[in-house]
């Protein structure tokens, strides 16, 4: 294995990675301790297996497409719950809140004759609003976030039932908001979609390494480059392949097919909220915090401002799950975004990598342990097994993720790798 | 050795409430010169740097930076003037890369994306300009670096902005002897490079290793700003220790002497 050594600018010498030495890099990170979603990815690879083995359906291109509308709720509040628990803070009414929201929406859609237009922004600025006094509550008042989201845990589930008039199930049957969750992108689509998916990818990160070849910076061997971008293109693909199948239990009567459109929507957050994250001065400084809030004080950055920022980003998010909550049961009842989908939604989160104790978190976490969740749930209830033992199984899971992170962290520890 | 001082404090007080922190203390930081802040527990040093690094606001005296006086009313005011400081606890994010914490709060950015590739360069220029070869890659964390690299960013961050001055607080209280090296080979670094350093240090082998000139702090007041090639090592610590050292310090027990009014800290005679 050759190391060449080459110069950044200014002459720090570093060595230039070969795709091996990149591999062995990372494998050193994750022995450190950096595990990032690593667990996650192999979980899901492995549960998808024991349960595509014992249940043939686990695999139809039906119960693919499920699995979308079904952990979308989940993996919208979790994006949330991410930069929230990058600050090493809690939001545990996320779950109460984004039924509150969806209530707002579905009253106003249903009870007021708003257009959708106006309903969901209404029910997202609501989010926004929900997430600025938390936060408030919680960066300017110095109360730990545990007691004021677990007090608005409370609160909402009232508010939620005040809204209802007592518990009543209000129904929605706006085509728009119904499709969010329930309908299919057309086969061309999918497929145009999916092309602008995988180039832009492929687009960004060959950009990535040009951008630094020109100034002359250690750049990702093209090798490593070249496998991410098969990787996902092979994913996408694959997936696009399978969902764009005729689904329907009876063609002829009613075609399903094509690419659930709650697909795209969690891509598109996904995007915007790893952009954010990693390429702004903002993300860079909920990562600060998160990390060392003294010195992220000393370099002048706002903390208050941006500890209130995340839980308006968790609200948020929250407010977007309840909206494709409501559109996937058609209608919202007082225990929409109650019973587990919180501790599910956070399950997910730290599932998928995020670590508990702040600083360290990805978007991509929110998806990847989303998913998991939603498999276990799927797969579990395909092989006829009860609530109770799909929740013990899932509490088991949390566990384990949650001592993965804590092991990991104390394995980082004495490693000097975080 | 230049003539006129980069700062220059003169009659600095400085209370906090009935207690007197700082008394008519005066200090001279040259250009191209480590200037050694030695006192013992209590006397002043850490105050005196919060003071110019605009933490605190200083009662009376003056301070001059370039012949010109100014007035430092908080932390930014410091940096407009190119004063950085390099607290004892260094403030890295442990989550971060080196860039990332060398630019913390500062960030370049192209439109309203991060500017990675111009930050990485300036973070090499400015690590290159130390001599740094030690880190293996810019885009290392924080946490996988050793003590004296992790100082040896933090005090890159503080030069980063076409610094003038650099305080360094503590710079090798927590190193070992071969990092405690490399920190002093840097801090040495950075005055030849024209800045003007003061290294605030209990260690005496550390404070002759490096500086050029020595002020000792004596109960809030200077004691003597020296050479370093004028005094021995026995003379700075009766300084730390008495306030003086032969003929040079503060005269002997007349504290009323100092400022024209009864002062009530007695060298001795706290009890």
């Amino acid at each position: 294995m050759s190391t060449t050594t080459t110069t950044t600018a200014g002459g720090v010498k570093v060595v230039k990675p070969t795709v091996s030495s990149h591999i062995h890099d990372y494998w050193g990170r994750v022995r450190g301790g950096d595990l990032g979603s690593l667990p996650a990815v192999l979980g899901l690879i492995i549960l998808c297996l024991i349960f595509g083995v014992a249940r043939d359906t686990f695999f139809s291109s039906l119960n693919f497409a499920n699995l979308f509308s079904q952990g979308a709720q989940y993996v919208f509040i979790a994006m949330g719950l991410v930069f929230v628990l990058l600050l090493g803070e809690i939001d545990l009414s996320a779950g109460f809140a984004s039924g509150v929201c969806g209530a707002i929406m579905a009253i106003l859609l249903t009870n007021h004759d708003w257009p959708w237009y106006g309903a969901i922004p209404a029910a997202m600025v609501t989010g926004i609003v929900i997430g600025f006094v938390l936060g408030f509550l919680v960066a300017k008042f110095g109360i730990p976030s545990f007691v004021v989201t677990l007090a608005a845990f409370l609160a909402f589930q009232g508010i939620l039932l005040k809204l209802l008039g007592g518990g009543k199930n209000i129904s929605i049957n706006d085509t728009f908001v119904l499709k969010l969750a329930n309908g299919n992108l057309s086969v061309a689509i999918s497929w145009i979609l999916t092309i602008i998916a995988i180039v832009g990818y492929a687009a960004a990160q060959l950009n990535q390494v040009r951008s630094r070849a020109a100034r002359n910076l250690v750049t990702d061997p093209i090798g490593i480059v070249a496998m991410r971008i098969a990787g996902l293109a092979i994913v996408l693909l694959v997936a696009t392949a399978l969902l764009t199948q005729e689904r329907s239990i009876n063609p002829v009567l009613n075609s399903v097919k094509g690419v659930p459109i709650v697909a795209p929507i969690i891509a598109v957050f996904l995007v915007i909220w790893t952009f954010i994250l990693s390429r702004t001065t903002y993300g860079r400084h909920v990562y600060a915090v998160g990390g060392n809030t003294e010195a992220a004080r000393r370099a002048g950055i706002p903390v208050d401002r941006i500890r209130i920022s995340v839980f308006v980003i968790g609200s948020f998010m929250a407010s977007v799950g309840g909206i494709l909550a409501v559109s996937r049961a058609n209608s919202v009842d007082p225990n929409t975004g109650g019973s587990n989908i919180l501790l599910y939604s956070v399950g997910a989160a730290v599932i998928g990598g995020t670590s508990l104790f702040g600083g360290k978190g990805k978007a991509i976490n929110a998806v990847i342990g989303g998913a998991v969740i939603t498999v276990i749930d799927n797969g579990m209830g395909l092989m006829g097994y009860s609530s109770g033992t799909k929740y013990i199984v899932t509490g088991l899971i949390l566990l384990i993720a949650a001592s993965v992170d804590a092991l990991a962290r104390r394995r980082a520890a004495s490693t000097g790798n975080r | 050795m230049a003539a006129t001082p980069l700062l220059e404090l003169s009659g600095i007080d400085k209370s906090f409430g009935p207690v007197q922190v700082l008394h008519d203390v005066g200090l001279s930081v040259y250009p191209g010169e480590v200037t050694a802040l030695v006192g013992d527990n209590g006397a002043g040093k850490s105050t005196l740097v919060k003071c110019v690094s605009g933490i605190y606001t200083i009662d009376s005296g003056t301070i001059t930076f370039e012949g010109n006086p100014v007035a430092i009313h908080s932390p930014r005011d410091a940096s407009a003037l190119g004063i950085e400081v390099v607290y004892q606890d260094l403030a890295l994010c442990d989550n971060l890369d080196i860039v990332q914490n060398m630019f913390l709060g500062r960030e370049k950015k192209r439109g309203i994306v991060l500017d990675e590739p111009t930050m990485e360069q300036m973070a090499g220029d400015t690590l290159a300009s130390l001599s740094v070869r030690t880190v293996k890659s810019l885009r290392q964390l924080v946490a996988s670096l050793s003590g004296g690299q992790r100082q040896t960013v933090a005090i890159a961050k503080a030069v980063l902005w076409n610094s003038r001055i650099v305080i360094l607080d503590e710079p090798t209280a927590a190193l070992g002897v071969a990092q405690t090296a490399q920190v002093l080979e840097l801090v040495r670094r950075l005055a030849d490079n024209g800045l003007g350093v003061v290294l605030i240090s209990h260690n005496m082998n550390d404070v002759f290793a490096v500086s050029d000139r020595i002020a000792a702090l004596y109960l809030g007041r200077m004691a003597a700003q020296v050479k370093a090639t004028d005094v021995t090592h026995s003379q700075v610590v009766e300084l730390i220790t008495a306030g003086r050292s032969g003929n040079i310090g503060l005269p002997p027990e007349k504290p009323s002497e100092f400022n024209g009014d009864v002062v009530d800290i007695t060298p001795g005679g706290d009890q």
